[in-house]
C-alpha cells in the first residue's frame, strides 16, 4: 500500500449516515420511559424572586415533578456551576447556581425545572409556575455599566467590574509624547451567537445499584462536562458517563456547562428513569451564551514612513451576568492586537463588565475577530491619513520570516509568552493581493464609478493562536476482530475528525482510513479529554493519534515477527497483515495477531512482549501554534439602499501542514460565512431593560446561500516545529479577519463621501445614515 | 387537555395508522411516532428549513404542520431518498463536494433540493442559490450545496438520456 493519506482530500467517512438522516443526534436517542424537561425562566434581566407557587404546574396531567432551587440536593444547592478558568485578574466572581435562588440575572435564567410525559405537558406547566417578582434595574451596556451607569448586575456588588487588567509592553506613553503622528478611534464591535443548527440538548439517567449516572449531551467536550458534573454532585469517576453523539454544530458555547445538565441529572436519579431537554430555539437565543459588546478606545502612534511606534487604548468588554470562563474572551482579544505586525510599544487596560445578559463565552473566533478589526481599521486609517496604499503600510509593519520564532512580549491565555512558531506574513499578504488582483482594483473602481456604481476593496491580515492545550489524548486498539479503532475525547461538531484523524492513523499503521473507525466523545473510552474548540484537534488529537497509531505498529510489528520466527526488521505492515520482508508470502493477519496479543489463559506472554495492541497517547503542545491568513474582498455598495455584494473574495491561507485540504477549505469557507454575518447582518438587540427582543430567525439574521460570494483561495503551508504533523488550527481562521476585510471594503467603496465605519456589524439602514444626503442621490459624485 | 384522532399516512412508501393528539407536529410525529428521525428540528419557527419533508410532492415544513393535517397524504423523507442502501445522486454529490459538516440542515437542504431538481432539472446557479435561501446551514457557507446541486442537476440530465 505505502499510500500517504495525510494530505489527501478523500471523501467524509461521516457522510453516508448523515446524507441517508441516520445520524445520531442528541434528540434521536430514545429511552424506555423516558420523561421531558421544561423550564420556568426568568422574564426579566433583574429581578428578585418573592415567592414560588408551583401547586398549578403540579396539578397538570402527566407532570411528574417540578424542581425549584429549595428541592435540589443539598451539594447542587451550596455550590455555584464551576469556573472553568480561574484568573487572579478576576476581582468578583460571579457564578449561576442550577436554579435561581433568589436574584434572577437575566432574562431566560432557569427557576423551575417542569417533568413530564412528553414535552408538550411539561411546557404547559412550566408557564403555570406562578413566580413573584420584584424587578430590579439593569446593567445593560457595558461601557454605561463602567462610566456611568449605577445600577449593578448584581445585588451584593457595588460596581459591575468583574475582571481588569492591563497588558504592558515597551515605554508605550513615552514613545507617544515623541510621536509625529497619532491616529485615535473609538470602535463598537458586536458579534452575536452561535447559532448552531441543532439546539442544546441532554438527556440524564442513574443506575440506582451502581450510584451512577449517565448523561448524553450535545456538547464540544463530554469530558469537561464531566468534570464539571463531578465537582457539582461531588462524584467520583466511575459514577458517571458523559457522551456525546452527533453533534449540530457547536461554534464554542456548546463547550460550555449549562444548568439545565444539572437539572435533568438531578430529575433522573429522583424520578428514577431517563430525562430529556431539548432547547428550543427561543430558550437557545435566550440562554446558549454568546459573543456581544466590546468598545475599544484605541490610539496608534506612527512615523512619517508608516511605522508603528506604538499603541495604546482601553478595551471595554460584557461578560453577561456571570463569568464561567472566567476572562478568556477580553484575554484572546487583548493578546490578538499586535498580529502579523512589529509593535514594541504596547499597552492596553481592559475591563471586563458584569451586565444583566446572558453569559459570553467564545463563539468561533473567539475575541480575535475584534482585535483585528480594531488592528486593521487603524492600519487603514494610517494610510488615509498619510495618502499611503494600505497594503504598503501593512507591509512596512510586518514581522519578517527571519524573525521566527518571534516573541511578542505578551502572555497568552495559556500562561505562555506569545511565542510565533512560524510564518511568512508578507508572503501571504503578496499571495492574497496577487490573487485578488489587487493592482486592476484601482481601474476597476474607476470604471464602475464611470457607470454610477460604488466599488470598494479592503483587506485584513490576522494571526491566530492555535492548538491550546493542555493535551487531547487518542488510544489507538487493534481489537481481536483485526480492526483498528481510534478513541479519543474531541468531540467533533462537523470538523470531520472522524475522517481526519483515520487519515493520520492510517499513514502509521499503513492502512486504509476506510478500516479505521474514529469513536469520540464518550468518557468511557478515554480516561482523559478537553474537548473541541479553538481550532485544537488536529494539533492535538492528530498527533495524539499519530504518537499512539505509530506505537501500536511497533507493537504489532514485535508480536507478528515472534509468530513468524524472525526480527521486528523483518517484518512490515501492509493492508492489515503483518508480512515477512524476504518472503511475503508469509504474513499474519491483524486478527491472528491480536487475538495472540490478549494471551491465553495460563500460559506466559512470548518474549515478555507486553499484552494488547492498545496504546494511549497525550501529546502535550509545550505552547500554542501560529496560523494566519489574509483576506482581500472587493464588493459593491448600492449608495440609495446601503446593500452591500460582495464581487470578490479571496483568501491567503496559513495553517501549516493540511491533513484533508477539502476539509480545510470547508472549514475556511464557512468561517467566512460566519464573518459575514458578523460584518453585515447579525445583531442580538436588547432594549433599555436588557430584554432580548431578537429572539428568531426573523429578526436575527444569519447569512443566507444569496449572502455567500464565492471564494477564491491560496494555501501556503509553512510546517509547525511545534507538533509531529506540523499542523495548525484551522477552525476559525475563516470568521478572524473577515470582519475587518468587509467593513474596510465597504468604506473604501465610499471613499468619496468621506464615510467613516468604526462599528459593526453595519446594516443598509447604517450605510443609508452614514451616506446622508448623499444617499438621496442629491449629491452625485 | 388532549384532544386525539387516527390518522392514516404514507411515509416512503410504507402506511401507518396512528392516534395522535391533535396539536402533535408534523416532525415530531414523524420523529417520536413514527422513529424516523432523520428530519431534524432546528427552529421551531418555520424559517430554518432543517424539518423539511414533501408532502404529496411539495416542500413542506413540517414544524408548522399538524400530523392531523398529513392525513390520507403521503410524505417523502430523507430516510426515502438512498435506493437500496445507496446514496441516490444528489446525495452522492453532497459527499463529494465537501456540502455537509454537522449534517444536522442536511436533511432540509436535500429534500428542498429534491423537489427542485425535479422540476427545475436544468437550474442556473443563481436559481439554485435563491431556492437555498428559505433553508440555514452554519457549517458550510452554502458554496459546496450550490456546486453540488449543480452537479446533481448535470449528473441527472446525463442519466436520463
Amino acid at each position: 500500500m505505502n499510500k500517504k493519506w495525510v494530505g489527501a482530500s478523500i471523501k467524509r467517512k461521516e457522510d453516508p449516515a448523515f446524507l441517508k438522516g441516520e445520524g445520531q443526534y442528541l434528540d434521536d436517542i430514545h429511552m424506555l420511559g423516558m420523561l421531558h424537561a421544561a423550564f420556568t425562566r426568568s422574564p426579566h434581566a433583574h429581578a428578585k424572586i418573592l415567592s414560588i407557587d408551583k401547586s398549578k404546574a403540579m396539578a397538570v396531567p402527566g407532570v411528574k415533578a417540578v424542581f425549584l432551587y429549595r428541592d435540589l440536593p443539598d451539594i447542587v444547592r451550596q455550590q455555584t456551576l464551576p469556573l472553568l478558568v480561574p484568573h487572579p485578574s478576576i476581582i468578583k466572581t460571579k457564578l449561576p447556581y442550577a436554579l435561581v435562588n433568589e436574584e434572577a440575572c437575566y432574562v431566560g435564567e432557569p427557576i423551575a425545572c417542569v417533568v413530564a410525559e412528553n414535552r408538550y405537558i411539561a411546557e404547559d406547566a412550566a408557564q403555570l409556575v406562578e413566580v413573584e417578582y420584584v424587578v430590579l434595574d439593569v446593567a445593560n451596556d457595558c461601557l454605561d455599566a463602567l462610566e456611568s451607569s449605577t445600577h449593578c448586575a448584581h445585588l451584593d456588588m457595588s460596581n459591575n467590574i468583574a475582571a481588569k487588567f492591563q497588558i504592558n509592553v515597551g515605554d508605550t506613553d513615552a514613545v507617544f509624547k515623541t510621536a509625529p503622528q497619532v491616529i485615535s478611534e473609538r470602535f463598537f464591535q458586536h458579534r452575536g451567537g452561535p447559532f448552531f443548527m441543532e439546539c442544546r440538548g441532554a438527556i440524564a439517567s442513574y443506575d440506582k445499584g451502581a450510584d451512577a449516572y449517565t448523561l448524553h449531551v450535545s456538547s464540544q467536550g463530554s469530558h469537561r462536562i464531566k468534570r464539571c458534573m463531578l465537582e457539582l454532585f461531588d462524584l467520583s469517576d466511575d459514577q458517571l458517563r458523559v457522551v456525546a453523539p452527533d453533534v449540530g454544530g457547536g461554534f464554542g458555547p456548546k463547550g460550555s456547562y449549562y444548568p439545565e445538565y444539572a437539572n435533568v441529572a438531578v430529575a433522573a436519579k429522583v424520578l428514577g428513569c431517563a430525562v430529556k431537554w431539548i432547547e428550543d430555539r427561543r430558550e437557545n437565543f435566550l440562554t446558549t451564551h454568546q459573543e456581544r459588546d466590546q468598545y475599544w478606545d484605541v490610539e496608534l502612534a506612527v512615523n512619517q514612513d508608516a511605522k508603528i511606534l506604538g499603541l495604546r487604548g482601553r478595551l471595554v468588554h460584557d461578560n453577561g451576568a456571570y463569568v464561567p470562563w472566567g476572562i478568556v474572551v477580553p484575554w484572546i482579544s487583548a493578546t490578538t492586537v499586535p498580529g502579523p505586525y512589529v509593535i514594541e510599544n504596547f499597552k492596553l487596560d481592559v475591563f471586563s463588565m458584569y451586565t444583566n445578559k446572558i453569559q459570553v463565552t467564545s463563539v468561533r473566533g473567539a475575541g480575535r475577530p475584534q482585535a483585528v478589526f480594531a488592528m486593521e481599521r487603524l492600519m487603514d486609517r494610517v494610510a488615509q491619513t498619510l495618502g499611503m496604499d494600505p497594503a504598503e503600510v501593512r507591509r512596512r509593519n510586518f514581522i519578517q520570516p527571519e524573525q521566527m520564532p518571534y516573541n511578542v512580549g505578551i502572555i497568552f491565555r495559556d500562561g505562555r509568552p506569545v511565542t510565533y512558531d512560524s510564518g511568512d506574513y508578507p508572503a501571504c499578504q503578496a499571495a492574497a493581493l496577487a490573487r485578488a488582483d489587487y493592482l486592476g482594483f484601482k481601474a476597476r473602481q474607476a470604471k464602475a464609478r464611470e457607470a454610477g456604481k460604488y466599488l470598494g476593496l479592503g483587506m485584513a491580515n490576522a494571526v491566530e493562536a492555535t492548538g491550546l492545550g493542555p493535551y487531547e489524548g487518542a488510544t489507538v486498539k487493534i481489537s481481536t476482530t483485526g480492526k483498528i479503532t481510534v478513541y479519543t475525547g474531541a468531540v467533533p461538531q462537523g470538523q470531520s475528525h472522524k475522517t481526519t484523524l483515520a487519515q493520520v492513523a492510517a499513514d502509521a499503521l499503513n492502512a486504509d482510513p476506510k478500516d479505521i473507525q474514529v469513536i469520540t466523545g464518550d468518557t468511557a473510552l478515554i480516561g482523559l479529554g478537553i474537548g473541541t474548540f479553538a481550532a485544537r484537534t488536529a494539533v492535538t488529537a492528530g498527533s495524539s493519534v499519530h504518537l499512539a497509531a505509530t506505537d501500536v505498529a511497533q507493537k504489532i510489528k514485535a508480536y507478528g515477527a515472534a509468530m513468524l520466527s524472525c526480527a521486528p526488521e523483518q517484518v512490515s505492515i501492509n493492508d492489515g497483515y503483518v508480512v515477512l520482508n524476504s518472503d511475503p508470502q508469509q504474513k499474519k493477519s491483524f486478527r491472528e495477531i491480536a487475538v495472540r496479543s490478549v494471551g491465553m489463559p495460563g500460559f506466559s506472554m512470548a518474549n515478555g512482549l507486553a499484552p494488547g495492541l492498545e496504546t494511549t497517547s497525550y501529546f502535550t503542545p509545550d505552547r500554542s501554534t501560529y496560523s494566519n491568513g489574509t483576506h482581500v474582498v472587493e464588493l459593491e455598495v448600492d449608495i440609495h439602499t446601503g446593500s452591500v455584494e460582495i464581487l470578490r473574495y479571496t483568501v491567503a491561507h496559513d495553517c501549516g501542514k493540511l491533513i484533508n485540504p477539502m476539509v480545510v477549505d470547508g472549514q475556511i469557507v464557512g468561517g467566512i460565512a460566519h464573518g459575514i454575518g458578523n460584518a453585515l447582518l447579525e445583531q442580538m438587540v436588547f432594549d433599555d431593560q436588557a430584554q432580548p427582543v431578537s429572539t428568531n430567525f426573523g429578526e436575527y439574521l444569519l447569512p443566507l446561500s444569496t449572502n455567500m460570494p464565492k471564494v477564491d483561495m491560496v494555501h501556503l503551508e509553512t510546517p509547525s516545529p511545534l507538533n509531529p504533523l506540523g499542523v495548525k488550527g484551522a477552525g476559525e481562521g475563516g470568521t478572524i479577519p473577515a470582519i475587518a476585510a468587509i467593513i474596510s471594503a465597504v468604506e473604501n467603496a465610499l471613499s468619496p463621501f468621506d464615510v467613516r465605519i468604526s462599528h459593526t456589524p453595519i446594516s443598509p439602514q447604517d450605510l443609508v445614515e452614514l451616506l446622508g444626503e448623499h444617499a438621496l442621490g442629491e449629491t452625485t459624485l | 387537555m388532549s384532544d386525539k384522532r387516527n390518522i392514516t399516512v404514507t411515509v416512503n412508501g410504507n402506511t401507518y395508522e396512528r392516534e395522535v393528539d391533535t396539536r402533535t407536529t408534523l416532525v415530531d410525529f414523524l420523529r417520536h411516532d413514527l422513529e424516523l428521525t432523520g428530519t431534524h428540528v432546528g427552529c421551531e419557527h418555520g424559517v430554518c428549513g432543517a424539518c423539511t419533508v414533501l408532502v404529496d410532492g411539495k416542500s413542506v415544513r413540517s414544524c408548522l404542520m399538524l400530523a392531523v393535517q398529513a392525513d390520507e397524504q403521503s410524505i417523502l423523507t430523507v430516510e426515502g431518498l438512498a435506493l437500496g442502501g445507496q446514496l441516490n445522486i444528489l446525495q452522492q454529490c453532497f459527499q463529494d463536494h465537501h456540502s455537509l459538516q454537522c449534517g444536522f440542515c442536511t436533511s432540509g437542504m436535500l429534500m428542498t433540493l429534491t423537489e427542485f431538481l425535479r422540476d427545475h432539472p436544468e437550474p442556473t446557479e443563481q436559481e439554485v442559490q435563491e431556492v437555498l435561501t428559505g433553508n440555514l446551514c452554519r457549517c458550510t457557507g452554502y458554496l459546496p450545496i450550490i456546486s453540488a446541486t449543480l452537479d446533481a442537476a448535470r449528473k441527472m440530465r446525463e442519466g436520463s438520456i
